[in-house]
This record gives structure tokens, C-alpha cells and sequence, in this order.
């Protein structure tokens, strides 16, 4: 098998697929798919994902694909991953591969319950922050002021905790992931493989229509989110927190860019006034403050 | 399986959407001779249109999207975004 | 061959319990809902006392468990949940989805009232509401017949020209809690009976990867559609032939698509399903002692409706008279409407009355069946068909219309 920077070059989402250019879905899934192998089933409810797929009687994919309605990804892993211990065959990767809103909004209820009977099976949520299928409505997951089709004049509401939510499930691993660092995604999918239980990886998937950013800025982005501290790479296996790749370093506040070198990237902030930069900054450093709580409360 | 039995399966197949190529109106002009072979274009190509052989980078444009990010993303400028016919 | 001396008293729901452990079924998700959860209960203590090997999801709403299904029988299990009414509809859109993606996932439906208002008692609208899905869809009068249709459920749903979701269905309380003789065949026959499941031609499998359910373009929609059509009608054909191969095998055998009673000589004939077919018996024995030639066919199978069959039983009789615990609002009987359009396809002119009759588990006896064949001959006799269904004994203010 050949390799390149250490990973198989062996593409297993195949090109000339229906994904827009620049598309943060389309390498987080290159990546996750890769760092899975060959033996896994991907489980896609309603979302872009289920249209990049392209039409029958051809697929992109390169492994199973089960299509299912939007709310039902996490009950028909579910019931998938049993079907696979009846079977007796435990070499095979269950994995659902959802959007926010099939995860945060219509979804919620069968990830909830999947998660509490704890199915051994890997839940991914790739978080474009808005129904970007439909042509970029707002979510549950959608952040703060940002502009969406239905919040036009910039969104109201907060972004749902989902790995608050997911921590109060008590599942064994829980990890953020970026398309900007796949080598953090490789090694977090290959721990969540090593774990019996059910695993939830939520992704953060910059969307060049949707973010209104040039498509070659997909992964300038999304590094920014990061280096901003907007998005926070970290694991939490079995209640305890640890951060990964560069958030390891960003505690402190001073080694944090300003959140704005991020809102500035995107059309969909454009709109944003000074005030509502403060308080986004301001949100930005409480959730590092609740990071650093956890921190302090693993040492216990 | 009989002509009775039609299911909705699809077969894996490169350019299930056709040759992506044509969607393009940049396209990605790669300056081999200033290539450091960092493989960061092949990391962060969303199509998976890169293979690097002989520790360069050789583009398929019948797929190629022309998003960019190559161009983006390469440390020392050895790809530029052209437009196309140019 | 005979049948074996394993007699005990069950519920139709306890009967079907049994018949989910003698068909070795490997995946069963679960959600309790009246008047549904004795099946779920019985099979929790099955595979808790380990008389069966499933792997038992209980999972947190009906939706979910129509799509643990879907994701455990894409794999190739063979699965099993069972539920009513409001659970039912809940489920809607992944009901659907079992039959367009070609599952042959089995379901028990205790057939139930629809709300509001809230009703537990029996009434098939609920599982006729699905009659365009795909679904298989048939229907038992008593707990015998619920045990044995179950097991040849999954034996008609897997057939490999097939490949159909099947829906046993039975009626909410009056079958599904009355304690009945029901004969427990033995493991063994069962066995023999239906083969351990393998994966259908298009289960997923990692060692030749493909999808399932991509998005579709309008060129090539229609002939999925066919094809689920023409499994429909190929299922006519098997639903036939595995009932006699269980009578065979097990000795026990109900008539296929659906059970004949005094039809060859008969003027006039009951067409009903569910549990009223068994009053309905009764009615066509009390009537004959009054010299009336009355009949009855008790269609079992709703989809594929049984046209063929239908019409050439029908077609030389004076009076049809459908009797369905159903309505279409605004539209006539769902029951009666197929059988006026298989008529008029099948060129028989015979005259039908229908009966909207039970709704909400309201009792139908064979007092009142006895009641309707009257009143539907005198119709007859006075020349007056009506164009609508009629409904049964309704009250308005003090009088019943």
C-alpha cells in the first residue's frame, strides 16, 4: 500500500463526485475514510453528503453506503451494529457520517437514545452550520449573529453543546475534529476505532456557498477557527479532557488570535458590528475558561 | 438477481457525477520546478484529484473542481490558479 | 406433517412472541404501545432466559424502531418489531423506506384507533393507511392464525422475487389479549420450514462494496417503482404457496390470499377481514338455518389485494356486501373501494353494498352482521343501492342510523 505523510493514498471517496469545489465535508471524509479502511459502512441520513454521493446507478463511495431518512441515522447504526454481533462479524466499522441539522435539530432524538444504550458504533457530525443541502437555513448548530437564508438579518440564537450534550450521555470518547488537521483526525478516528461503545466526533466543515468564502480559503479557514480558539481541538475519553493539536497551546489567551481574523474570512459575518465582534470574542473566552475548568476538575 | 428485482443499489464509480473538470473556470498550473515535495497539495485536495508520483504532484483535470485550495495551501507558491484557455 | 401436541392457552399477541422465536429471528427493536407491549414483553423474557438468540433494541420511539430495522436488515439480519396506530403512523416516512429499499423486514401490527381522540380498541385504518407503501400487508382473525402467518411471513417477505416488507396484522384486543388453544409447532419442523436466513442479493457487505438508496433522477425512478409492483403481484402466487406448504409441513392451511366459507352455492357473499371474519362464520351458519344462501370470503391479504380471485368468486352472485373496520373520509370504504374497482375491472356486475362497521373497537356481532345481510337485501329487493358506503349503527341523537 503507498503512502504518502503516512497516510494510504488509496482514495475510498472517489472523484468526480458531486461535492462543490472546496467543499470541508469532502476532506474530512477523504480523511475519516482513509483512517477507517476499506471494512466500514457508512450510514448517511439527508444531507449534503447524501447528494455528493451522485446519482444511481453510481456512487462516489468506495465502502457501503446505507441512505437513510434524515432523523434516523443514529437508530439505523444502531440497529445496524447489532445485525453485525448476531452475525457474528466484528471486523466491520458502523459508521454514521451526519450533518448538524440531521445530528442537533430532527436527529437528536435517535442519537440520544443510540447513545444512552451505547451501540458500538462511530457517530460523526460534520458541522456546516446550517442545512447547507437545502440552500443554508439555520440550525440548532448554527453560531451566533451569523447569517443564514432564515436569519438574514444575522442569527439570534446559540450554538447547541452537542459535546455538552454527548458528555451527559457518559459514552467512552468524544473528540472535535478540523479538516485543517487531519493527522489530529487520523489519530482520533484510529482511537475511537480501539474503543468498544459509542463514539461521537463532531467536525467543523467550512462551506465555501454557505460561509460565503472563496473556495481555495476552505482550509485558511478552518485553520483559523482553530488558531482563534473558536474551535477547540480536544478528546474526551471516558469523562476526561485533553486537547489536541495546536489548542494544546492556547489556554492562554494572549497566544489566541483575536476572533476576528476568523469572522473576517466570511461573507456571513460581514455583517457584524463592533459590539457584536466583542461579544462573540467574549463568548470565544468563556467556553476556554469552562475548558480550563474541566482541566482543573481531571486533576481531582 | 432476476429482471424482476430492481433495487436502488449504486456501483462505486469515479466521475459519478460525470468529468468535474468542466466545472472549472480556474484551473491549477503546477510550477514543478519550485515543488519542495511537501505533499500538502495531495493532503488537502477536497476531490482527491492529486497523486503524487515521483514525489510530485500530477493533477487529473478530467475531475479537477478548480477550487483552489492547492493553490492555497502550497508553501512556496508552485501552483498557480490560471484561468482557463490561458 | 401432523400437528404437534404442544397446546397452550395464548393471547394473539403471545402467539406471535412465540412465532418471533421459532423463526430465529436475529434483530428485534422494541416500543411499547397499547395494545402492542405483551409481544415485546414475552420476547424480552425469551431472550433473557436465553430460549432466543436476537439481539433486542429498545429503542426510544416507533420511528426509531422502523429505522434500527432498515440498518440491521440492509446487513442482512432477519428482523422483527411490532406496534399500533399512533406508533405506526410515527413511523410513516421510514415504513416507506423499508419497502422502496427492499427489506424483507417483518412487522406485527395490533390493529388500533386512530387519535384524537385517543381510542386503544381495534379499527384498521391505522395499517390501511399504508396500503400504497409496498408493504405486504394481511390480516389474521385469531391467535392460531397470528402464530402461523408470522412465521410464513418471513418466508413469503425473504423470497428472493419478493424481497418486501410483510405486515401481520390482528385486531386490538379481541385477538391480540383473548386467550385461545394455539398449537406451538416444534422448533424442528419450523427449521425445516424456513431455512436460517442469508443475506439478501443486495445486503451490504464490505467485500464488494456498493450503496443503497442513492438520490435518483427522474429517468430512472419509475423502474424501482415497477419492480416493487411486479414483486406485489409475484407475491400473490407465493403468499399461496407457502400456505399450503405450512399446511403440509405443520397441517395447518387457511386458503392463501383468503379464506372461502360456503361460497360455491352461495347468493350472496360477506366479504369482511380481520376478526369480524370469524363472526361473520357464525352469521353465514345462523343464516343458512333461515334458508338464506349466504357465503363468506375473509380476504387475508389486503396487498396484493386478491382481484383474481375475487372476481371469480363474485361474479355470479346476486349481492356482494362488504363489512370494513375502515374508512377512506370523503372517498367511500378503503375496503370497499378496492373491491368496486377490482368489479369493474373484472367486468363483475354483481350488486355491492358496504359497511362501515367497528370503528373504534365498537362491537360487531353476529347480531349485527345478521342485521346488515337484511337490511342489504331489502335494499336489493327495493332497488335501492346506495352510491356511498352506509355506516352501521351510529347514533344520532336517540335513533341509530
Amino acid at each position: 500500500m503507498s503512502k504518502v505523510l503516512g497516510l494510504p493514498t488509496s482514495e475510498l471517496l472517489l472523484k468526480g463526485n458531486a461535492s462543490c469545489p472546496g467543499c470541508g465535508a469532502a476532506i474530512t471524509l477523504r480523511h475519516v475514510l482513509k483512517a477507517f479502511g476499506p471494512k466500514t459502512i457508512l450510514i448517511i441520513p439527508a444531507c449534503c453528503t447524501s447528494v455528493i454521493a451522485g446519482p444511481y446507478p453510481k456512487t462516489a463511495f468506495n465502502v457501503p453506503v446505507l441512505h437513510i431518512a434524515f432523523a434516523a441515522s443514529a437508530a439505523a447504526g444502531a440497529g445496524m451494529s447489532e445485525a453485525l454481533i448476531a452475525k457474528g462479524r466484528d471486523d466491520v466499522n458502523v459508521v454514521v457520517w451526519a450533518g448538524d441539522g440531521g445530528t442537533v435539530d430532527i436527529g437528536i432524538q435517535a442519537l440520544s437514545g443510540a447513545a444512552e444504550r451505547g451501540h458500538n458504533m462511530v457517530y460523526i457530525c460534520y458541522d456546516n452550520e446550517a442545512y447547507m443541502n437545502t440552500g443554508i437555513q439555520r440550525s440548532g448548530s448554527t453560531p451566533p449573529k451569523a447569517w443564514t437564508t432564515t436569519t438574514p438579518g444575522g442569527n439570534p440564537g446559540f450554538k447547541k453543546d452537542m459535546i455538552g450534550i454527548m458528555f451527559a450521555h457518559r459514552i467512552p470518547y468524544i473528540a472535535t475534529l478540523n479538516p485543517a488537521f487531519p493527522h489530529d483526525i487520523i489519530n482520533k478516528i484510529k482511537k475511537a476505532k480501539s474503543i468498544q461503545g459509542f463514539k461521537y466526533l463532531h467536525a467543523l466543515s467550512p462551506c465555501p456557498p454557505g460561509w460565503r468564502f472563496d473556495s481555495s480559503l476552505t482550509i485558511k479557514v478552518a485553520r483559523m477557527a482553530v488558531l482563534t480558539g473558536i474551535w477547540i481541538l480536544y478528546e474526551i475519553e471516558n469523562g476526561v479532557l485533553r486537547l489536541t493539536g495546536p489548542s494544546k497551546n492556547l489556554l492562554d489567551k494572549k497566544k489566541r488570535l483575536p476572533v476576528r481574523e476568523y469572522l473576517k474570512l466570511q461573507g456571513r459575518f460581514a455583517h457584524l458590528s463592533e459590539k457584536d465582534i466583542i461579544e462573540i470574542q467574549e463568548m470565544v473566552d468563556e467556553s476556554w475558561m469552562k475548558i480550563a475548568d474541566m482541566l482543573e476538575s481531571n486533576k481531582r | 438477481m432476476s429482471n424482476y428485482f430492481i433495487p436502488p443499489i449504486s456501483k462505486p464509480s469515479i466521475g459519478s457525477l460525470g468529468k468535474t473538470g468542466s466545472w472549472r473556470s480556474l484551473y491549477p498550473k503546477l510550477q514543478l520546478d519550485k515543488c519542495t515535495s511537501c505533499g500538502l497539495c495531495w493532503l488537502y485536495c477536497p476531490e482527491g484529484v492529486i497523486e503524487i508520483i515521483d514525489d510530485k504532484p500530477r493533477i487529473d483535470y478530467d475531475f479537477c473542481k478548480g477550487c483552489g485550495i492547492c493553490a492555497d495551501v502550497c508553501p512556496v507558491k508552485a501552483i498557480e490558479m490560471v484561468r482557463e484557455g490561458e | 406433517m401432523n400437528e404437534q401436541n404442544n397446546i397452550k392457552m395464548l393471547t394473539g399477541n403471545y402467539a406471535a412472541a412465540y412465532a418471533v422465536k421459532l423463526s430465529r429471528v436475529e434483530v428485534i427493536s422494541a416500543y411499547p404501545i397499547t395494545p402492542q407491549t405483551p409481544i415485546i414483553e414475552k420476547l424480552s423474557e425469551f431472550v433473557e432466559r436465553g430460549e432466543l438468540n436476537a439481539r433486542f433494541i429498545r429503542v426510544e420511539s416507533e420511528h426509531s424502531a422502523m429505522a434500527s430495522l432498515i440498518g440491521a436488515a440492509s446487513v442482512g439480519a432477519r428482523t422483527y418489531t411490532a406496534t399500533s396506530a399512533q406508533g405506526l403512523l410515527y413511523m410513516g416516512e421510514v415504513v416507506w423506506w423499508a419497502a422502496g429499499a427492499r427489506l424483507p423486514i417483518v412487522m406485527g401490527v395490533v390493529t388500533r384507533a386512530l387519535a384524537p381522540p385517543w381510542s386503544i380498541w381495534t379499527d384498521h385504518t391505522d395499517i390501511l393507511s399504508f396500503r400504497d407503501s409496498g408493504w405486504i400487508i394481511l390480516f389474521a382473525s385469531n391467535a392460531q392464525e397470528v402464530l402461523d402467518l408470522t412465521i410464513q411471513a418471513f418466508k413469503i417477505a425473504e423470497n428472493e422475487k419478493i424481497l418486501l416488507p410483510v405486515a401481520v396484522t390482528w385486531d386490538a384486543f379481541v385477538v391480540s389479549h383473548t386467550l385461545e388453544p394455539v398449537s406451538i409447532p416444534e422448533q424442528r419442523i419450523i427449521d425445516e420450514f424456513l431455512e436460517k436466513k442469508r443475506p439478501q442479493p443486495h445486503a451490504l457487505n464490505v467485500d464488494e462494496p456498493f450503496s443503497l438508496g442513492n438520490i435518483t433522477f427522474p429517468s430512472d425512478y419509475m423502474e424501482l417503482r415497477r419492480s416493487i409492483d411486479r414483486a406485489m403481484k409475484y407475491a400473490k402466487e407465493i403468499i399461496v404457496s407457502v400456505d399450503k406448504e405450512f399446511g403440509e409441513k405443520i397441517g395447518r392451511k387457511y386458503g392463501g390470499l383468503i379464506e372461502e366459507y360456503f361460497i360455491n352455492d352461495a347468493d350472496i357473499l360477506i366479504i369482511t377481514l380481520g376478526v369480524i371474519g370469524e363472526e361473520a362464520k357464525e352469521a353465514v351458519d345462523r343464516l343458512r338455518k333461515e334458508d338464506l344462501r349466504v357465503g363468506l370470503i375473509r380476504l387475508r391479504s389486503i396487498r396484493p389485494f386478491p382481484s383474481e380471485i375475487l372476481s371469480k368468486y363474485c361474479c355470479d352472485k346476486k349481492l356482494c356486501i362488504v363489512i370494513e373496520r375502515s374508512v377512506s373520509f370523503g372517498g367511500g370504504g378503503v375496503i370497499l373501494n378496492d373491491v368496486l374497482s377490482t368489479f369493474y375491472r373484472y367486468n363483475v356486475e354483481t350488486p355491492t353494498i358496504g359497511y362501515i362497521a367497528g370503528l373504534g373497537g365498537r362491537e360487531v356481532s353476529v347480531e349485527d352482521i345478521v342485521g346488515m345481510v337484511s337490511e342489504a337485501c331489502g335494499r336489493l329487493k327495493d332497488g335501492k343501492l346506495p352510491n356511498e358506503p352506509l355506516w352501521y349503527g351510529v347514533k344520532i341523537g336517540e335513533r341509530y342510523e
